[in-house]
């Protein structure tokens, strides 16, 4: 019941989409409705020119000219209408797809980070990309199919009553046969394909795993023993398609086979009527035809269900993310940070990725304006939470982070994000030019600029050697860069805007120390003036902050700098770093 | 697709059966329309009951007799084709691991993955379907033309127009919109990756306030899609009603016709509707071998592309030394465990040398630290002691022996890698370690969990050895990930332990004790640590400083400290504080 309630809602969220259409959808289902009457037509007019025909001598010229005449015009009709009609559900389809996916992407921009760190990627894009195609190929074809079915159904049971009572009578009963038969097989099918498909899964999942690491796989000369696993699943999806394939083929035989049998049925009691005069041969050709016809929409019907079905669900997951929570949207009257000091103060912040699990608790910070903030602490210890913080990709529970003395969720997120350079551990390329990821945060940028900013970086001298220089275009997620070299864009991101703050995760951690020097140096003239959060595994690049932030488990449990942090007695930040020095 | 047959020979009988009892329903499908103009033309003229009925009963054994025949068909052809893609996937599979490291540097392992998977179900369908419908489609409209030949032969020849005209027009809007479709689907590729992008890239974009002009260029580009879908639909769109008027208009001609033959008492009332059945027959299989034919150009697609992985074979040779001849000519007492005897290596398609006269010596049971920057050469020059790559000059030897001479799975049996990257599988986490050695015992792995500084996580895990990994690992953090594979490759207790970066993720202290109970091992063991970090390797008996491709040094690190410029730079840029009180 809940289910079917839940189905009405997706369908009057699709109707909505469908209704900016409104008028294409109302010609497509008139001349639908048509082009069905006039094709049903053909069969009569065919029956009746046999009719014409009775034999040597007897043949109406006039009677069939006439008839031949009609045909010509309602067949040249017929193709017009046709034609119009798909034309119109494409653009339809084709229109509430773009529609759909606009506003998916739309959302995307403004969902919470949470959302999008909490889904699968892959997941996401199958919903934007599958599933839209899903549900309006499923959905606009499925109804016209259905509208069209239905329509072909009623019409061609007038056309024959008109006709033959009798012989009509044993058409209706016969057909169910293949709407029963084509049932059974179906769900007789079912749990040979489900088997099929979980099979086919698990190789998948086998395949993914092996391939993906075959180096691992070949490092521990595990070839035999993988190659084993592979041959068991793979003999036993090969039990599970013949199995599948084979009774899932059955359908089209058997209602093929139903459909024989209307038509002998048809023939044979048709022609007793022939011989005592109830109907004309002409017309048996017309039922015979229709017999054919007839059945033909109850197996499109039977497909279509099942296709609305996977459609409505695939439009359920879409209009889900489409409807998902979007992040607190900013006030009309939120501050433009503009050209801010970099003052930053944490005040009671309370803050954890899921209720169940507390993370920062009752937090403190104030940081003046130029000072330099480090982050430590083991492998894992929730780093990264400060600054998604600091960024407002998550709001905090409770308590408040200011700018300046301006709470930040006072102010727009661009003027926020805008004052932050961002050098994430994760590092991320789009595809396109060396030069379109460079300027970023400054579409507008001078070559002259671009060049200084890579030369600061110590990217410069990679980039000139790259095939096209600034041109060069790389592949999603940097192809062919190693990762140090990635690492060095990133950074020459930030050095083209140099916003008044910033923050650095990791950011040296591909880059051989040498270079790190170099950088560090960069960061340097970079870091002074601008208040600056920076989080690193090397103790060394962080000595000299002015304030020493120690994670652990996601909590900050100590605060300080260098020397007050190392000449505490038995504190976490002196144990990590004396451990460097202990044995070899 | 020729070289990839050799799969279906098995189930040569099967599909030899499959397109024959397929005909064979075929041909009953095309024997109905004659028995309707027999009834018409015998029965009904004649007010022959009897036979009406034995003609009805014709009707229906040729359905029952049709259908079996299909079922058959089918049967075989899943079997054919089903058996055929088992086959080849086994084989592909196989193949896949016969490649070497360059080979796989070079296709890529995604690539690997879809041919693996969707390409070889796609080629199974296509057989599937090419056993079915291939010979039974041409078979019903050529045969519908030849009945029709039996009928009347001037009535035929419109059939004769009829159907090159619908071919032409059924396969023209096909050819004609086949490279649109491509054209959609490149655009579909791009809207597709640009959503990809943004959700990876959702922080980069939203710090950079990129927001505005990533929405605009999707929609730029989602609109490009839908103007092609559009105009690939207006040309599709008209597929059927053209078809229709062709085979209406044939029908009119076909009656007009029909009138005047039997006007003059050349055919019979009964045969013009034959003829009018023929006619509809026709469509309906011209449209089916359409769609069969836009499926079999995907599948013969993928077949060349698996035959592309087919034609890559593996461009290591494998030696002839197995285990026991190494023990015979070694007798286990060498001295010199690896050496490297002016190596270089240019990596496939990588134009310079990544490692340029690479010599030097290491003895069995000592530790040797290799230390250098990003791209410095420093896992080029471990990747060659388990042969994953071969040097391009020079040889490498391991126990007196060149590695190109050890059957490869006898050397690899000898060396525990632990590489950069932790890659563990899903399985139990004793599961994971036997793959280091099948045959370790209990205590060997409770060993190995103690020196890489495992036990203590995996003691709090739920069933110690028998957690879950999950698949990629992902239920374990990077740093216990790392320990495990380290577990892994000591299980093996190899002659030589290779530590490949794989203790970034370690924090100092960990990586430290790990260190010292590597050490304290106490057996004959080699140990190569390649690492970043000074403080890793500085313990080391022997240090070799690489940059750019060259060894820059050797020494111990006293040695070095005092006269390798390369290693100073490393050491005081990571302890600064040395450097302060020289």
């Amino acid at each position: 019941m809940k289910d079917r309630s839940s189905n009405r809602d997706i369908l009057k969220k699709v109707l909505r989409h469908i209704g900016k259409y409104k008028i294409f959808l109302f010609i497509s289902i008139v001349l639908a409705a048509v082009s069905v009457i006039l094709t049903l037509y053909i069969p009569i007019l065919t029956g009746q020119a046999v009719d014409c025909i009775i034999g040597p001598g007897a043949v109406d010229f006039d009677g069939i000219l006439d008839i031949l005449k009609k045909m010509a015009v309602i067949i040249v009709l017929t193709a017009v209408v046709q034609w119009v009609m798909n034309t119109c559900n494409n653009k339809i389809a084709y229109q509430v797809v773009r529609d759909v996916r606009d506003e998916a992407f739309h959302k995307l921009q403004i969902l919470p980070l949470k959302y999008i760190d909490g889904h699968s990627h892959g997941d996401i894009v199958s919903r934007v990309i599958a599933d839209v195609d899903q549900f309006s190929d499923g959905l606009l074809m499925g109804f016209t199919q259905l509208f069209t079915g239905v329509v072909t159904i009623i019409g061609t049971l007038v056309f024959m009553f008109s006709i033959n009572v009798s012989t009509t009578v044993v058409v209706v009963i016969l057909t169910p046969l293949s709407f029963f038969i084509a049932g059974f097989i179906a769900k007789r099918t079912f749990s040979m394909s489900k088997l099929q498909s979980e099979t086919r899964g698990e190789q998948t999942a086998l395949i993914d795993e092996m391939i993906g690491n075959e180096k691992v796989v070949k490092a521990f000369g595990h070839e035999p023993q993988v190659m084993e696993q592979f041959r068991e699943i793979n003999d036993r999806l090969q039990k599970a398609s013949v199995k599948a394939i084979f009774f899932s083929s059955l359908t089209n035989p058997c209602t093929r086979f139903v459909n024989s049998l209307v038509y002998a049925g048809v023939g044979i009691l048709g022609a007793f009527l022939a011989i005592r005069g109830y109907i004309s041969v002409g017309q048996l050709t017309s039922f015979l035809s229709y017999a054919n016809q007839y059945t033909k929409p109850f197996n499109e019907i039977s497909g279509v269900v099942t296709e609305l079905q996977t459609a409505l669900a695939c439009a359920g997951r879409v209009f889900e993310f489409i409807e998902e929570e979007p992040q607190i949207p900013e006030t009309d009257n939120a501050a433009v940070l503009q050209a801010p000091k970099g003052n930053i103060t944490m005040r009671n912040v309370n803050f954890s990725y899921n209720p169940d699990q507390k993370l920062i608790q009752d937090f403190n910070l104030e940081v003046r304006s130029g000072q330099r903030v480090a982050i430590v602490g083991p492998t894992g210890c929730g780093k990264t939470t400060v600054i998604n913080l600091l960024m407002r990709f998550y709001d905090v529970n409770s308590g408040s982070i200011q700018v300046d003395g301006i709470d930040i969720r006072d102010m727009t997120r661009k003027s926020l994000r805008e004052s932050f350079g961002m050098v994430l551990q994760e590092t991320w390329l789009h595809a396109g030019t060396i030069r379109e990821n460079i300027v970023m945060g400054k579409p507008d940028a001078t070559d002259d600029e671009v060049i200084a900013a890579a030369k600061a970086a110590h990217a410069h001298s990679f980039i000139k050697r790259l095939p096209m220089g600034y041109d060069t275009v790389i592949t999603e997620d940097g192809g062919s860069l190693s990762q140090g070299q990635k690492q060095l864009l990133c950074i020459t991101r930030v050095m083209l805007c140099l916003p008044p703050m910033l923050i650095l995760d990791e950011a040296t951690s591909s880059i051989d120390t040498r270079t790190e020097i170099k950088i560090s140096q960069a960061f340097h003239t970079m870091m002074k003036g601008r208040t600056s959060f920076i989080v690193a595994h090397r103790l060394s690049t962080i000595r000299e902050a002015d304030i020493i932030l120690v994670m652990k488990d996601g909590n900050i449990i100590e605060q300080g700098n260098h020397e007050t942090l190392l000449n505490k007695e038995g504190g976490f930040y002196a144990k990590l770093y004396n451990a460097q020095f202990e044995l070899g | 697709m020729k070289s990839l047959l050799k799969y279906i020979k098995d189930y040569k009988k099967e599909s030899i059966l499959a397109p024959l009892f397929k005909m064979l329903e075929a041909s009953f499908e095309l024997m109905v329309p004659l028995v309707m103009a027999a009834i018409i033309d015998n029965g009904i003229a004649y007010s022959d009951t009897p036979y009406i009925f034995r003609m009805g009963a014709v009707l229906v054994l040729l359905a029952a007799v049709g259908l079996a025949s299909s079922v058959t068909a089918q049967y075989f052809s899943a079997k054919a084709a089903v058996g055929f893609a088992t086959k080849l996937r086994n084989a592909l599979f196989s193949h896949i691991q016969g490649l070497s490291y360059t080979e796989l540097d070079t296709i890529g392992t995604s690539t690997l993955i879809t041919r693996m998977t969707s390409d070889v179900n796609q080629i199974q369908n296509g057989v599937n379907l090419t056993l079915r419908l291939l010979l039974r489609s041409p078979f019903i409209v050529f045969g519908a033309m030849v009945m029709a030949f039996t009928v009347d032969v001037k009535a035929a020849l419109i059939f004769v127009v009829t159907i090159p005209l619908l071919a032409i027009v059924v396969f023209g809007i096909m050819l004609a919109s086949m490279p649109l479709y491509k054209k959609v689907q490149a655009a579909l590729d791009k809207i597709l990756g640009r959503t990809r992008e943004n959700l990876a890239g959702a922080r980069v974009i939203r710090a950079f306030c990129n927001e505005g002009s990533e929405t605009s260029a999707f929609e730029q580009e989602n609109e490009l899609l839908l103007n092609t879908q559009v105009f690939v639909g207006k040309i599709s769109a008209a597929m059927n009603p053209v078809t229709y008027i062709i085979i209406n208009i044939a029908l009119v001609i076909l009656l007009w016709t029909g009138a005047v033959r039997v006007d003059n008492g050349i055919i019979t009332q009964g045969a013009v509707v034959a003829l009018v059945n023929y006619m509809s027959q026709i469509l309906v299989e011209l449209v089916k071998m359409a769609n069969l034919i836009i499926q079999l150009t995907k599948a013969l697609a993928c077949a060349k592309r698996v035959e592309g992985i087919f034609g890559i074979t593996s461009s290591m040779e494998n030696g002839a030394f197995d285990r026991e001849d190494i023990e015979n000519i070694n007798g286990g007492d060498e001295k010199a465990a690896i050496v490297f005897d002016h190596v270089s290596l240019t990596y496939s398609g990588g134009g310079d040398e990544s490692l340029t006269d690479i010599d030097f010596v290491v003895k069995k049971g000592e530790t040797v630290g290799i230390i250098g920057g990003t791209g410095s050469g420093k896992t080029s020059v471990v990747n060659l002691i388990p042969r994953f790559y071969d040097a391009t000059k020079g040889c490498v030897l391991v126990d007196g022996m060149k590695v190109r001479d050890y059957d490869i799975a006898a050397l690899r049996e000898k060396i525990g890698v632990v590489p950069q990257k932790a890659v563990l599988f899903k399985g139990t986490i004793r599961e994971n370690l036997l793959w280091g050695n099948e045959h370790a015992s209990e205590q060997d792995i409770e060993d190995a969990l103690r020196i890489s500084q495992a036990k203590e996580f995996v003691d709090t895990k739920e069933g110690r050895l028998d957690f879950m990994i999950a698949q990629g690992g992902k239920n374990l953090s990077g740093g216990q990930k790392q320990r495990l594979t380290i577990a892994r490759a000591i299980v093996r207790k190899p002659d030589i332990l290779i530590l490949d970066d794989s203790a970034s993720a370690l924090d100092f202290a960990t990586d430290a004790k790990l260190r010292a109970a590597v050490k304290g091992m106490g057996n004959d063991m080699t140990v190569i640590i390649v690492s970043q970090r000074a403080a890793s390797i500085m313990y080391a008996d022997k240090i070799v400083v690489m940059d750019d491709g060259a060894v820059a040094g050797i020494g111990t690190h006293e040695q070095l400290l005092a006269d390798n410029v390369t290693y100073q730079e490393i050491y005081y840029s990571q302890f600064p504080d040395k450097k302060a009180r020289r």
